[in-house]
């Protein structure tokens, strides 16, 4: 809302004593001397806080937006109800039963080894990056390492390709 | 000229105004800029999304002698506009067994997890980006995933079994595929050293090459996982419409099934994004900053915005090749490629390029070999030791192809060839037909 209104007319805001507060209290956490956003963006060294202030605002973007067409289409479309057309598509044959029924425990299996490997990649994220540094003694422990840590998810990955884990059918 | 090019200088001169209206420097910087970036962006999307369907349609046209949609306006290029206008105008139906909150929130979630990503994507230099956050790779995976939650709550709450299963396979499908995508990245990151996406960009330049020459099994890999993740064919088993209707979405109707498709879009061009700045360079192009140098840097981050999108409609180009090349898989086929090809490729990957890395360290110093320029950002290397690592990419290549074929030798799929020799039903004919041929008169 303070950001509509800063838009609209910035001067009745800042002037106003309980957003002028906020706003100084907003303006203390940011940094002094900032170039442009973009441009305080170029290194990537690291990026303050602040950075995910742009992120905030496009969350709001992105929920506002798909609202909108179907606040617009409501004015236009025509809204009938008739008890025939609200039953669920089923090759025009009368559903006997619930959806809602028991499915195959293979996604449940594929949803563990997904949780598994994807763990696995959080860990390696940080590895990666330290990975290749100024110490070469250092470099040769990563490596070690990983291998180590690789060593260990290769032996879960095959015993749950001998039990038949990765088999669909 | 001069004159002429300092025309391309939109970012001063909105500065400027907006420092007449007596805002602060901060505010404009993190407040109004930022909003001018996101509207550009989010219009732009929905343009895409618009006309994607356009450009599809075309391209499957053209591949297949046809052409497309050519009634509505000058080569059909309205029909996007009048597909949009009918889809508004339709009803929203909502079926009476459905569960009627989660049925009506699962587009909104699908639609803002595939458009929250484009805050961070780097889609320039300076101005170009919307922020540039420092866990910018990580922010995209975990933000992306969370889409797989809206295509199973669709799916779930629509109560027709159509949809249910639609639903369960695409999150089987897109949780797969996850793993792989995941683990593909982590060897570009060996060289980026970083997590910030406009800073991988940045480390390419510094070390002036694209990473798909360190990278080429990392950039396939990374591929095919992200095009089975985006559900496109031919990985488009969820809404395979030959045998489950439309899959998840089979229950919606009108605005909120496009949102569904707005979505599917956006994430496309999220994985084109992921690919071009990991590994083609991102807003890299040979000899553009020499228009930089030269004092025309407005100039310079516009075309820089250019390489990019052009980067990128390449390999969304790729999508629509692909979708009218290659046939559908079969569910078991889908996730063996998955579990048995790609995740072990990708694993052979961390292991190549760890190897490689550590490898060109060594060589350092070895002999008076030089092939280390500088680690301060991302990782330089010499020429000596980019032929070393470009040559352990292209390596990895056929190793990968190699040990890939070997474990997968046994499977079903694999050698089908082979397999129809050993089990042949019907022998071929063999000596004298049964009925000899009528002698002829002479």
């Amino acid at each position: 809302m303070l950001i509509l209104r800063l838009l609209v007319d910035p001067d009745r805001v800042a002037n106003t004593a309980p957003t002028k507060h906020m706003l100084s209290l907003l303006l203390q956490a940011l940094p002094t001397n900032a170039a442009p956003v973009a441009a305080s963006n170029a290194n990537g060294a690291g990026s303050p806080l602040t950075a995910y202030w742009p992120v905030m605002i496009f969350f709001v973007f992105a929920i506002i937006f798909p609202v909108l067409p179907i606040v617009l289409g409501r004015l236009l479309r025509p809204n009938i109800y008739q008890k025939e057309k609200m039953r669920p598509y089923e090759c025009g044959i009368d559903p006997e039963t619930e959806a809602h029924d028991r499915f195959t425990v293979r996604y449940y299996i594929v949803a563990m080894l997904f949780l598994i490997f994807d763990v696995e990649t959080i860990f390696l994220l940080p590895w990666a990056i330290i990975f290749m540094g100024d110490d070469f003694t250092f470099t040769k422990f990563a490596l070690l390492e990983m291998f180590v840590f690789l060593g260990i998810l290769v032996l879960g990955y095959y015993y749950a390709w001998r039990k038949g884990a990765l088999e669909w059918a | 000229m001069a004159n002429l090019l300092a025309l391309f200088a939109p970012p001063n001169v909105i500065n400027e105004l907006l420092q007449r209206l007596s805002l602060s420097p901060e505010t404009i910087n993190y407040v109004v800029w930022p909003f001018i970036q996101i509207g550009a962006v989010v219009t732009a999307i929905a343009l895409w999304a618009l006309y994607a369907t356009y450009m599809e349609r075309k391209i499957s046209a053209f591949m297949q002698a046809r052409l497309g949609p050519m009634r509505v306006g000058p080569w059909g290029l309205l029909q996007p506009i009048a597909d949009a206008i009918k889809l508004l105008t339709k009803e929203d139906l909502r079926p009476d067994k459905a569960d009627p909150y989660i049925f009506f929130f699962a587009p909104f979630i699908s639609v803002a997890a595939a458009f929250i990503v484009f805050a961070v994507m780097p889609f320039g230099p300076d101005w170009g980006v919307i922020t540039d956050i420092n866990i910018g790779l990580l922010f995209v995976l975990s933000v992306s995933s969370v889409g797989v939650l809206a295509l199973i709550l669709a799916g779930w709450s629509s109560n027709s079994k159509y949809a249910l299963l639609g639903g369960l396979r695409s999150s089987a499908q897109m949780i797969s595929y996850e793993v792989s995508m995941g683990l593909a990245l982590i060897g570009a990151l060996m060289f980026a050293r970083t997590l910030s996406l406009s800073g991988i960009v940045q480390a390419q330049g510094l070390d002036s090459i694209w990473y798909i020459f360190y990278q080429p099994l990392g950039l396939v890999i990374f591929l095919v996982s992200g095009i089975a993740e985006n559900n496109r064919a031919p990985f488009d088993l969820p809404e395979a419409e030959s045998e489950l209707v439309a899959g998840f979405h089979t229950e919606y109707s009108g605005m909120r099934w496009s949102l569904f498709f707005m979505a599917e879009y956006a994430a496309m061009i999220v994985v084109s994004a992921m690919a071009t700045t990991l590994y083609l360079g991102g807003w890299y192009f040979p000899f553009l900053w020499r228009i930089d140098h030269a004092g025309y840097h407005s100039l310079f981050v516009l075309l820089s915005l250019v390489v990019f999108i052009a980067k990128m409609v390449v390999l969304l180009y790729i999508y629509f090749w692909l979708r009218w090349t290659f046939p559908r898989y079969r569910y078991d086929q889908l996730m063996d490629l998955g579990w048995k090809w790609m995740l072990p490729a990708a694993l052979l990957n961390i292991a190549l390029t760890a190897f490689a890395v550590f490898t060109v360290q060594a060589l350092d110093g070895w002999h008076g070999l030089k092939t280390i320029e500088s680690l301060t950002r991302g990782v330089n290397l010499t020429w000596q030791g980019k032929v070393i690592m470009v040559a352990f990419g292209i390596a990895g290549l056929f190793i990968a192809a190699a040990m890939l074929s070997a474990i997968n030798w046994r499977s079903r799929d694999f050698n089908l060839k082979k397999q129809r020799r050993q089990v042949r039903l019907v022998s071929p004919p063999q000596g004298q037909p049964a009925v000899a041929p009528a002698p002829s008169e002479s």
